[in-house]
């Protein structure tokens, strides 16, 4: 029967053809392949994202009316309703979680360097929406938390010197987070943010194709020498299956999440209730969060959370221009990048832990 | 010797005083000529002084009881309306001459006799056209309103240890009941009155007690007011009245209470106490609940133990100890099944189960306690089992709605189970299929 498509297929596409270069390619092997598992996890937990959001589309409404009641009738009261949305803000936080952790091996291991810069910013281009689709859906439930996390979260593009003001009124529909905010984040994160992941993704997956997976320097080197030869395996169907078996593991560090602790609703947003104690935002933004709250008011003639504001766009902006300060025989600007991950790593991990450590 | 204008302000205005009250300073002649001097320079500055209230010049430097801090009478609604110490106590402000100032030909009026105090304050205050003009809302039957409180009534019969206007509200810097810093503030009130009626020593002689301001102080109501803040829970004048402060009689203190506390008096007008209460000549409401010591009421106090206050009239085996006794039952029985839902609910919360509904229908099962404890006061068995009833009924659905969710978590568990049990067998098979596949076909 397979035998038959494939033929009939053959016939009318060139299948052959077309898979005879995915028969052909290889992935190298060596003691930090592991790590390439991530952004196979970060894909999978995706498509993950995908199907789960199109089923809660089924019963979700977004109006500040009814989107609390809407999902919470999706957790009491459609047949798995509580597994599908539970594994959808699961999923979504771990896909954040492998996204990081995919950055920083990649620049960990330079798979970054030449002929790769591109891959590395359209992956940037791809996390920076994963966070926007994050920092969307956290609003859709329409609680208590989530609407005062994002009344601060838009408070702080307002800082954005020129066009602060306007971004604001851009995302909030108006002055203040309203319905119409609500309305608009579901806008977005249901057919703007799709759209142009769905762009980066194809772009990003087909970067890695072209130039496939890199090898770690110091592997290069150690494969250089006599008798260490480099070891590779076909990506298919050996490496596909490897990383079927990683897909395999995140469903059920998933199935755990979603089963043990239900992600939880909270009570229905009240525009008119005063804010409540611990507002904060989603982790992944814990670090800026935090950074924003302790960063005085006044430095110097300029206002502080401006400054922290623009610390953040301009590191932002130098991070996803690194690979092109780095270049074979300039071994400074490496290790300046070595450190410069270094430190940001462990900034956002300190800064998390201090923001949920210290009230 | 020195000569007047020699002396420092408060030195002038002592002497000032004395003269006042008939002594002679020891200076005489000096003080003449200085106030020929100050008159000279009166002349001298003509129109400036007619707008000058020259009394405070004295009075702010002198010790109580005439000295009067100009910042302390600055927050006086009186001056903040425009008044000044001549709209009470007459005289010349605008002379800076002490003694023509404070001259009877400038109808200068002194301190108001402690006894004509209502009287005085009322000349204003009781002219509504006149109070008008500062505060069109504000009431002007107070005077009218003490003359018929036992203050008044003792004070019309020469007891000048009665409280007059001044006691409670103060002199020289009154803030209307509305300011927080007002000694007749809502917050503030109880500790005004206790000022005389918590005094044993001040209230030695009118047979009355003085441990009304420590029982208040332990009330609900004190609890309602000054520790959760809430400004319409009652304080003495709400009970007592204001200006017409007296003790509210057996027959009146229902009418009281149901001001506030409205379908209790309506259902205590039901009950078969009502007839019985007035013929033994009890007070409605306060037989059971007291007067000033009015604590949060308790399930306990209803029913046949010790806490109960119906042992204080009814005896084993009467038909108001048996009805006590099933309306305690039944109270006992619902919060008894709130608990355990509110338990189950719990449990099942914490597991991160979904059961908001729940918990908003266990606050119609907690209404229905609480109209409950409000129909016993018609103490009717069957009226209060109707309400009981309806409680429970809802308790059981909400309890029932924990247990299924419980319920729910087991099953999402069982499932998370076969699904990790199958996820590691697909794994398992991966594995080895890809060691068979490697072995078979090794890699390039």
């Amino acid at each position: 029967m397979l035998a038959r498509v494939r033929d009939w297929l053959d016939q009318r596409f060139g299948w052959a053809e077309l898979i005879a270069p995915l028969k052909k390619k290889t992935v190298p092997v060596h003691r930090f392949s592991y790590w390439y598992f991530l952004g196979g996890i970060t894909l999978f937990l995706f498509f993950i994202q995908v199907g789960t959001g199109i089923l809660l589309l089924l019963y979700y409404r977004a109006s500040a009316n009814e989107a609390f009641e809407s999902v919470q009738y999706i957790m009491t009261q459609v047949q798995f309703g509580w597994l599908v949305r539970s594994i959808h803000s699961w999923a979504a936080n771990l896909m954040i979680l492998s996204a990081f952790l995919h950055m920083f091996s990649v620049l960990f291991l330079r798979a970054y360097r030449k002929p790769r810069e591109l891959t590395w910013v359209s992956g940037m281009v791809l996390l920076a929406l994963a966070l926007g689709f994050g920092f969307s859906g956290y609003l859709l439930p329409w609680n208590t938390l989530a609407f005062f996390a994002t009344k601060v979260g838009t408070e702080v593009a307002g800082q954005i010197p020129l066009v602060g003001r306007w971004l604001v009124i851009f995302l909030r529909g108006g002055e203040e987070v309203t319905g119409a905010t609500l309305t608009r984040f579901f806008g977005f994160h249901v057919a703007l943010l799709p759209g142009i992941t769905t762009i980066f993704l194809a772009l990003h997956l087909l970067l890695v194709q072209r130039f496939g997976i890199s090898v770690p320097p110091s592997i290069e080197k150690e494969w250089q020498t006599p008798g260490g030869g480099a070891r590779e395996i076909r990506f298919f169907p050996n490496f596909l299956l490897r990383e079927l078996m990683a897909w395999y593991v995140a469903l059920g560090v998933l199935g755990v999440l979603a089963a043990l602790l239900p992600w939880e609703l909270g009570t229905k947003a009240d525009p008119f209730a005063p804010a409540p104690a611990g507002i904060k935002p989603e982790w992944y933004f814990m670090f800026m969060f935090q950074t924003l709250k302790i960063i005085p008011a006044k430095i110097g003639f300029l206002d502080g959370e401006l400054l922290g504001v623009l610390f953040f766009a301009a590191a932002g902006l130098l991070w996803v221009l690194l690979p092109f300060f780095d270049s074979e025989g300039r071994g400074r600007a490496q290790r300046w990048i070595l450190g410069a991950g270094i430190f940001a790593l462990t900034y956002i991990a300190g800064m998390t832990a201090y923001a949920y450590l210290v009230k | 010797m020195r000569q007047f204008d020699e002396l420092g302000a408060r030195e002038r205005c002592t002497a000032v005083s004395l003269i006042t009250k008939g002594r002679r300073p020891t200076f005489g002649r000096e003080i003449f000529f200085s106030c020929l001097a100050v008159l000279a320079f009166l002349l001298v500055s003509g129109a400036r002084a007619q707008t000058k209230n020259t009394c405070l010049d004295c009075h702010s430097v002198l010790d109580p009881p005439l000295g009067v801090k100009a910042e302390q009478f600055a927050q006086d609604i009186h001056a903040q309306k425009g008044l000044t110490c001549v709209s009470c106590h007459g005289g010349d402000p605008a002379t800076e001459d002490p003694v023509q100032a404070m001259s009877r030909s400038a109808g200068f009026r002194g301190k108001i006799n402690r006894s004509q105090i209502p009287g005085f304050c009322s000349r204003c205050h009781s002219d509504g056209s006149y109070m008008r003009q500062f505060n069109p809302s504000l009431r002007t039957d107070q005077y009218a309103q003490y003359l018929t409180s036992v203050h008044g009534k003792r004070l019309a019969r020469g007891d000048t240890k009665v409280a007059v206007c001044t006691d409670c509200h103060g002199v020289h810097d009154l803030r209307p009941a509305r300011d927080a810093r007002s000694r007749v503030h809502a917050l503030n009130i109880a500790e005004t009155c206790s000022r005389c009626h918590a005094s044993a020593e001040y209230m030695k002689g009118y047979s009355i007690p003085t441990d009304q301001f420590a029982s208040y102080s332990a009330s609900v109501h004190h609890d309602a007011l000054v520790v959760r803040g809430d400004l319409s829970a009652p304080t003495c004048t709400t009970c007592h009245g204001n200006h017409g402060a007296a003790p509210p009689g057996v027959a009146s203190v229902e009418f009281v209470c149901s001001r506030c506390h409205v379908f209790q008096a309506q259902l205590f007008d039901q009950s078969p106490h009502k007839a019985v209460f007035a013929a033994m000549g009890l007070p409605a409401c306060v037989t059971c609940h007291s007067n000033h010591r009015i604590l949060r009421p308790t399930d306990a106090m209803i029913g046949t133990a010790k806490e109960s206050v119906c042992l204080n009239c009814h005896s084993t085996g009467d038909p108001g100890f048996v009805a006590a006794e099933e309306i305690h039952r039944q109270l006992i029985s619902l919060e008894e099944a709130l608990v355990r839902a509110d338990q189950v609910l719990n449990r099942a919360e914490s597991s991160g189960m979904e059961v908001s509904q729940a918990r908003l229908d266990q606050g119609q099962a907690r209404d229905a306690l609480t109209k409950a404890r409000v129909t016993i006061h018609a103490f009717q068995v069957p009226r209060v089992a109707e309400d009981i009833s309806a409680g429970l009924k809802v308790a059981e659905q909400t309890h029932q709605a924990g247990v299924k969710a419980l319920a729910e978590r087991d099953y999402r568990r069982r499932g998370l189970a076969v699904s990790l049990i199958t996820i590691l067998v697909v794994l398992i098979g991966l594995r080895l299929y890809i060691r068979r596949l490697e072995a078979s076909k090794p890699t390039p």
